[in-house]
């Protein structure tokens, strides 16, 4: 899912092809699992498809890997719409998190505000759980606590990515 | 029209080069519970200390239920801090040498209550605490969920407006912390106390109505008022 929105980052900047978008990929979102370029070009085809990209030029005696694309404006109102959201609090979301972070930063769009937009939301989140847990027998209480402790760590995560903005955006836009 | 029972303008407050608050602005509204977070340094005490009179700002205003803070001699601030607000810290700060019971008296002692009154009242608000059977020990004696309990009873026994509370979990492991902010967020909310907690730990800003986030001296983000 946010491979999608990472090459819409991408393209958003300049016109791109698949390999091209493979190496800025890895180059961001590694983290020792390189994307294989069979879903590159699997979410280009259903990017194409759905019409937040489009063909800009396909040069000749080429594979696959020589169409050039570059963002439409429905896909720029999707990215916008996606880095502008918080997500909705559950596991497992750190590499969401870091995508829509790093993707703010990079297409020049206040990763602070998303920060701040995504604490709230986890908040209220542990707000609804606390509530929950007030009162309640022990197992629920327990079952509670599992989800408020992942979500604190995400917190903590958040503020510690929050105080260190200005640094990453140097690291990943140069 | 601004219905807050607190509310600062502009706050500014420097120790030496340091720049502590850096105008700060907010309104907190009777009977709310407020966070106030961000991390290690970035003012929060500070703003709680000048929320609750114990600071002066170098600059800008605290008016509470109409009074403005710096407008009082340091006799009326504490007397209003005494008899209008009430106090909890990260280690409960008690004094190391008084029984949990006349610890909890203490501030109605000093304000002129009869000492047999006053510890009628400290008992009564230790037994609605859960810390009735510690009434006779002194802080040493007690464990830090034990202490946080005595202070939170010396601080509601004088039937505040207000209680402000730095860190009140700082020292807990994660048990007694719920346990000390159930009790704290249950008796503010039965008595329509407004509460201002500062800390670090969002699962004790889960407990409020708001959180107010502090960066660099300044306010950061804030949630709406509810």
């Amino acid at each position: 899912m946010t491979v999608a929105y990472a090459l819409l980052g991408f393209l958003e900047e300049e016109t791109r092809h698949g390999y091209d978008l493979k190496q800025a990929y890895d180059a961001l979102f590694d983290a020792g699992r390189p994307v294989q370029f069979g879903q590159i070009y699997a979410t280009l085809g259903r990017l194409e498809r759905d019409g937040r990209i489009r063909l800009a030029a396909q040069e000749p005696g080429q594979g696959p890997e020589r169409k050039r694309y570059e963002i439409t404006a429905e896909g720029i109102d999707e990215l916008h719409r996606w880095l502008s959201e918080p997500e909705a609090p559950e596991p497992n979301l750190q590499r969401t998190l870091f995508a829509k972070t790093v993707l703010a930063l990079t297409t020049g769009r206040d990763a602070g505000a998303y920060l701040d937009a995504q604490r709230g939301a986890h908040l209220e989140r542990m707000r609804e759980l606390t509530a929950l847990k007030t009162g309640a027998d022990l197992a629920t209480a327990l079952l509670a606590d599992f989800a408020l402790f992942h979500l604190e760590a995400d917190l903590r995560w958040i503020e510690q990515t929050r105080g260190r903005l200005d640094s990453l955006r140097q690291e990943v836009t140069r | 029209m601004n219905d807050g029972i607190i509310d600062a303008k502009g706050l500014v407050k420097d120790f030496g080069t340091t720049k502590a608050l850096r105008g700060v602005t907010l309104t907190i509204r009777g009977g709310e519970m407020v966070a106030i977070a961000g991390p290690s340094g970035a003012g929060k005490s500070t703003l709680l200390y000048c929320l609750s009179g114990i600071l002066q700002p170098d600059w800008g205003t605290v008016t509470f239920a109409g009074r403005r803070l710096e407008t009082l001699g340091e006799a009326d601030r504490a007397a209003l801090r005494r008899r209008e607000f009430g106090f909890v810290f990260q280690f409960g700060q008690l004094v190391s040498e008084l029984r949990a019971v006349d610890n909890v008296a203490l501030p109605l002692v000093i304000d002129g209550v009869r000492r047999v009154e006053a510890t009628h009242r400290a008992l009564d608000w230790l037994e609605r605490l859960g810390a009735a059977d510690v009434a006779r020990e002194t802080p040493d004696e007690l464990s830090g969920g034990e202490v946080q309990r005595v202070a939170i009873a010396r601080a509601l026994v004088t039937g505040p407006r207000v209680v402000f509370a730095d860190e009140p979990t700082g020292a807990l492991d994660s048990i007694a912390g719920d346990e000390v902010m159930t009790v704290l967020t249950e008796h503010a909310r039965a008595q329509g106390i407004t509460l201002v907690v500062v800390t670090h730990e969002p699962r004790v800003a889960a407990y409020m109505h708001r959180e107010i986030v502090v960066r660099d001296g300044t306010v950061a983000s804030r949630e709406a008022v509810r």
